[in-house]
């Protein structure tokens, strides 16, 4: 009875601490962090296509996201990552770890700049909008892998 | 007696073989008409963009003004060798300067150069021959307009039996047609304007439809996706059976191709990085058209699985 109530408690307790481990995982961290740059990219779009409202304080918050991103996302590519989780991570990433390097810290540039600038009106932030998100393509172009 | 039938055997099939497999230009009712035309060479400059010339033709990693220069060098590996893009800059030397616009439309139309050779597929004349009369001429008056380049075209490196030229007839008797790539019922003109598009001049069937092992276009495959020719990866499926594109609506395919950016506003990656910063200088109207088309085509499994 005691082994059986044990055994239930160590079942329970694994499946509770499952997802814990796979969000920890480098893979999902990273996957998370450029969600959160699409989430900030979606906001700022909206406005520069004339869909919503101009807002600073929205602007401003999404620009300063995308600057905490890009000051850790690098952190997030250890060797042993370069599988698993559906990343669509590309090998490029490890054998060419410099130019890698050099695409995150042109976006953290960018992004950077945009915060500096704190755009007060729509035009302000379609000067930095532009600049900024030509550094997703840039990056994707040799750093990610479409897998389906 | 018998040997000599054998002998004469063999020599009407290997003659047969080399009739069938010679160059064949455009016929010359066509070249004529089309060298009747004034080519536009603003009209020209959206098919440069829509063709995607720059993207083999410039210099690699050449970006803003640098892409007009057409020098070549940019390598395509394929599982056949390394093709590297020919110069075809307006400068008469390196380039095809000295070309007539009867020489370009058999290049485009036909896959045959001025020599009387064929060209390999990774020229995609293959799509480019769906192209209109008045398109090849508008397209031959902006390459006109470009800047000349003196950097001399590198041969392929292509080992046997590809480097046999003659072998692409047969290559073309069984893969080359300037036929639509899908039928579909009920098409209206913006959707036929897609389809011009997208199997014509924008060629981009050549990396989103799976090939056989000689090359050629799996059989009802179409724009179904393909395994990534170079490399590791995958060329996304653009039908309904794909999970890439296929919950997205005609607007936001056409809002991908204006700025590179997926509803989820992900980014555009790999080769079709350049292919996107192309299809932004179309006009509005013709990346609509772009969008109907694929929500138009007949839904078809992955074609890399």
């Amino acid at each position: 009875m005691k082994f059986r109530t044990l055994f239930a408690a160590a079942v329970i307790g694994a499946a509770a601490l499952a997802p814990a481990i796979a969000a920890d995982e480098p893979q999902v961290v990273r996957q998370e962090m450029m969600k959160k740059v699409g989430g900030a990219t979606g906001a700022m779009a909206k406005m520069v296509k004339g869909e919503a409202d101009y807002d600073a304080a929205a602007a401003l918050a999404a620009l300063t996201t995308i600057s905490e991103v890009a000051a850790t996302f690098g952190d997030y590519f250890p060797e042993g990552s370069e599988t698993g989780m559906e990343t669509e991570a590309a090998p490029a990433i490890w054998t060419d770890r410099a130019g890698f390097d050099a695409k995150i810290a042109a976006l953290k540039a960018s992004a950077d700049a945009g915060v500096a600038a704190a755009p007060a009106d729509l035009d302000g932030l379609k000067a930095v909008f532009g600049p900024l998100t030509q550094n997703c393509g840039a990056c994707h172009e040799t750093y990610r892998l479409k897998k389906s | 007696m018998k040997r000599l039938a054998l002998g004469l055997g063999v020599a009407a099939v290997a003659g047969i073989a080399w009739t069938l497999t010679a160059p064949r230009q455009v016929t010359a009712d066509r070249l004529e008409a089309i060298a009747a035309i004034n080519g536009d060479a603003t009209a020209g400059e959206t098919l440069f963009w829509a063709g995607g010339c720059a993207s083999c033709h410039a210099a690699p990693g050449a970006d803003g003004d640098a892409k007009l220069v057409l020098s070549g060098g940019v390598r395509l590996s394929s599982d056949f060798g390394t093709f590297i893009a020919p110069n075809i800059s307006p400068d008469p030397g390196a380039g095809i300067g000295s070309w007539s616009v009867a020489d370009f439309a058999n290049a485009m139309l036909a896959g045959v150069s001025p020599e009387g050779e064929h060209y390999y597929p990774a020229f995609p004349y293959t799509s480019y021959t769906r192209m209109t009369d008045r398109d090849i001429a508008d397209l031959f008056a902006f390459l006109k307009t470009l800047p000349e380049s003196q950097v001399a075209s590198l041969p392929h490196e292509v080992g046997f039996p590809f480097n046999i030229r003659r072998s692409l007839g047969g290559w073309k008797l069984l893969f080359f047609t300037d036929q639509p790539r899908v039928t579909l019922a009920g098409a209206d003109d913006q959707v036929l304007r897609g389809q011009y598009l997208v199997e014509g001049p924008g060629h981009c069937g050549e990396c989103h439809t799976p090939r056989n092992p000689i090359g050629g276009f799996v059989g009802n495959a179409w724009l179904s996706g393909a395994k990534n020719p170079e490399g590791e990866g995958v060329i996304p499926n653009l039908t309904a059976g794909g999970k890439s594109i296929s919950g997205w609506s005609a607007s936001d395919i056409a809002y991908y191709l204006e700025s590179g950016f997926t509803p989820d506003f992900d980014s555009v990656g790999g080769s079709m990085v350049d292919v996107q910063k192309n299809m932004a200088k179309l006009t509005s109207g013709d990346r609509d058209a772009i969008a109907a088309y694929l929500k138009a085509l007949p839904e078809r499994a992955n074609g890399w699985e």
